[in-house]
């Protein structure tokens, strides 16, 4: 990185770190607190769109689409999520290949799953074992990003199918009551009240979606957990950079990143819950009125 | 290929170390469901251990903190309101990861305390240990989330109930202990019984976080990575640890509802009923 980085052994100390600081992993252990904002700034939305999805199927008319979407919510109950994180990506990425495997080797003539291998012939791996790196990468995070998105799907599916329940009835009568159909209700009326009860709620959600993408690690993805503990751990002169074990200042870095992530994220949601209850018929938007006046 | 009850008396109690059955975990061609079955529950008992030995402890640490962050004094305050935003604000799994990287630093002789006559030796070793080192990180853990739940509650204890206690005269612990502590427990308790199953549900992540599993000795999700990753076979492993945890949680529920009517029986009407709105990892 800088000029004087050549001859590590030989430099005053904080030069030592400067160098040390931006040597090529120290840059891949940066980087890797953008994958997880990543995973975050993906994971919220698609979530929020599986939990939408979710809401309005357990609240449907017709009776399988409603079973199917009380199942979803209720998917996620009582079972600890991490199962969910480890069974899902590897569930999803052999009902694929066994699904490649039908299409393109259909003479193939032996089981996939024989005792404890499951063997697919070579051309429906995915991605194929001749793909390049970067296509593994995405495909190992897309795993990731499915899974995030599937487990926070249901909780969020939750939020809102209880935050649709709390618009008051009223409400929606007198929707009625002008001869609006059944989906304009929805649309005008439930939709735009229901955010007010599903904040506090999806405020929640956010917070634990923050600490759950450490999870990534478990999944085999370069993160910050990852990169912390190889770069912390002990180096003999071997290395560039020797140093005894450091992995506590590292993970105490890590720390602190997610205290400021959580911080930063609260103060942002009692700005937005301000907002929203401007005007609504509950105690903060009353408390909101009355300071006005 | 064991029977059913082969792979009982060879895995039932397995998780507990390796003295206590099989010394060598079942491999890859030679997994039967039992073993799996049986195998799984076992690792059960440290989900059991961690959850509520942690809730045991983190009860009454957390109505401590809970009064800490409600006291006037910023002296109590403010180390209780930081306690419960470092805990709550950052992950578990950092934390265990955090914790067992600061134990391993410790010394390994264990550290001399001089008490001027004398001088003790503090063990050390059994930190870096998941039964010791992770059992602190968990316990810390639910006090933190607990002590914000108990915090809740102190504050909507009703006024008219502090002034009753008043008008009778009662001050100090007198007051806490049969006015404050019941009307905080009875508001706090739908809350806390989601904390709870929350923190048996958080044991699963121990022994993925740096703590190793010593003799192969771990908890149910151990087990069940383990059975999946020799069996190339997910589909198998996970459900049995998700229905073993669905079930957890279903007696989880009821003993805490139990308390929840003990708690709500002098009220009028019949104490609502609990309903668990499910978290996730923290």
């Amino acid at each position: 990185m800088f000029s004087f980085c050549t001859d590590p052994a030989t430099l005053p100390d904080w030069q030592w770190f400067a160098c040390y600081l931006t040597s090529g992993t120290h840059l891949a252990f940066y980087w890797s607190f953008g994958v997880v904002l990543l995973l975050i700034a993906l994971a919220a939305p698609s979530a929020l769109l599986f939990g939408f999805g979710g809401a309005l199927a357990a609240r449907s008319h017709v009776a399988p689409v409603r079973v199917l979407g009380k199942t979803y919510i209720a998917m996620v109950r009582g079972v600890p999520d991490i199962i969910f994180f480890l069974f899902v990506p590897i569930a999803i990425d052999q009902g694929l290949e066994y699904l490649m495997h039908h299409i393109r080797c259909p003479d193939w003539t032996q089981p996939v799953r024989r005792g404890a291998e499951f063997a697919v012939c070579a051309q429906a791996k995915v991605p194929l074992s001749n793909a390049p790196a970067w296509v593994h990468d995405i495909y190992s995070f897309g795993l990731a990003l499915v899974a995030f998105a599937l487990v926070f799907g249901a909780f969020a599916a939750n939020t809102l199918y209880g935050a649709m329940r709390t618009v008051p009835r009223a409400q929606l009568e007198t929707a009625e009551a002008y001869g609006m159909s059944r989906r304009q209700v929805v649309r005008r009326i439930l939709l735009p009240q229901m955010w007010i009860y599903a904040l506090p709620g999806l405020s929640n959600l956010w917070m634990i979606l923050i600490k759950a993408t450490p999870l990534l690690f478990l999944l085999g993805i370069r993160d910050i957990v990852y990169w912390a503990r190889e770069l912390g751990g002990s180096k003999t002169s071997i290395y560039a950079y020797p140093h005894g074990d450091w992995r506590l200042w590292y993970f105490l870095a890590v720390l602190v990143f997610y205290l400021l992530l959580t911080w930063v994220s609260e103060r942002v949601f009692e700005r937005l819950m301000r907002r929203l209850s401007r005007g609504q018929a509950t105690a903060a938007g009353e408390r909101l009125r009355r300071a006005a006046a | 290929m064991r029977n059913c009850w082969e792979s009982l008396s060879a895995y039932g109690l397995r998780a507990l170390g390796r003295d206590y059955g099989e010394t060598l975990l079942p491999r890859a061609g030679d997994i039967t469901l039992c073993d799996q079955i049986v195998l799984i529950g076992s690792g059960l008992s440290w989900n059991l251990y961690f959850g509520m030995l942690a809730i045991g402890f983190g009860f009454f640490l957390a109505t401590l903190l809970a009064l800490g962050k409600n006291s006037t004094n910023p002296l109590l305050r403010r180390p209780s309101s930081g306690f419960i935003f470092l805990f709550r604000g950052s992950p578990l799994f950092i934390q265990f990861f955090l914790a067992y990287e600061a134990f391993v630093l410790l010394p390994r002789n264990g550290i001399e305390i001089d008490l001027f006559f004398t001088t003790i030796t503090a063990e050390t070793r059994w930190l870096t240990r998941a039964w010791a080192g992770a059992l602190i990180v968990l316990i810390l853990n639910t006090t933190a989330y607990s002590a914000e739940i108990f915090h809740g509650a102190l504050q909507s204890v009703p006024k008219g109930d502090l002034e009753a206690a008043d008008a009778y005269g009662m001050t100090g612990w007198r007051r806490f202990r049969r006015i404050v502590w019941p009307t905080m427990l009875r508001l706090a308790w739908p809350s806390y019984t989601n904390e709870a199953i929350f923190l048996f549900h958080a044991t699963t992540l121990v022994f993925f976080s740096g703590f190793p599993a010593w003799q192969q000795s771990g908890d149910s999700l151990y087990y069940a990575r383990y059975l999946a990753d020799q069996t190339f076979n997910p589909f198998v492993a996970y459900p049995i640890v998700a229905a073993y945890f669905v079930g957890l949680t279903l007696v989880i529920i009821w003993i805490f509802g139990a308390v929840n009517r003990r708690l709500n029986r002098h009220l009028p009407q019949q104490a609502p009923r609990l309903r668990y709105r499910p978290q996730l990892i923290r």
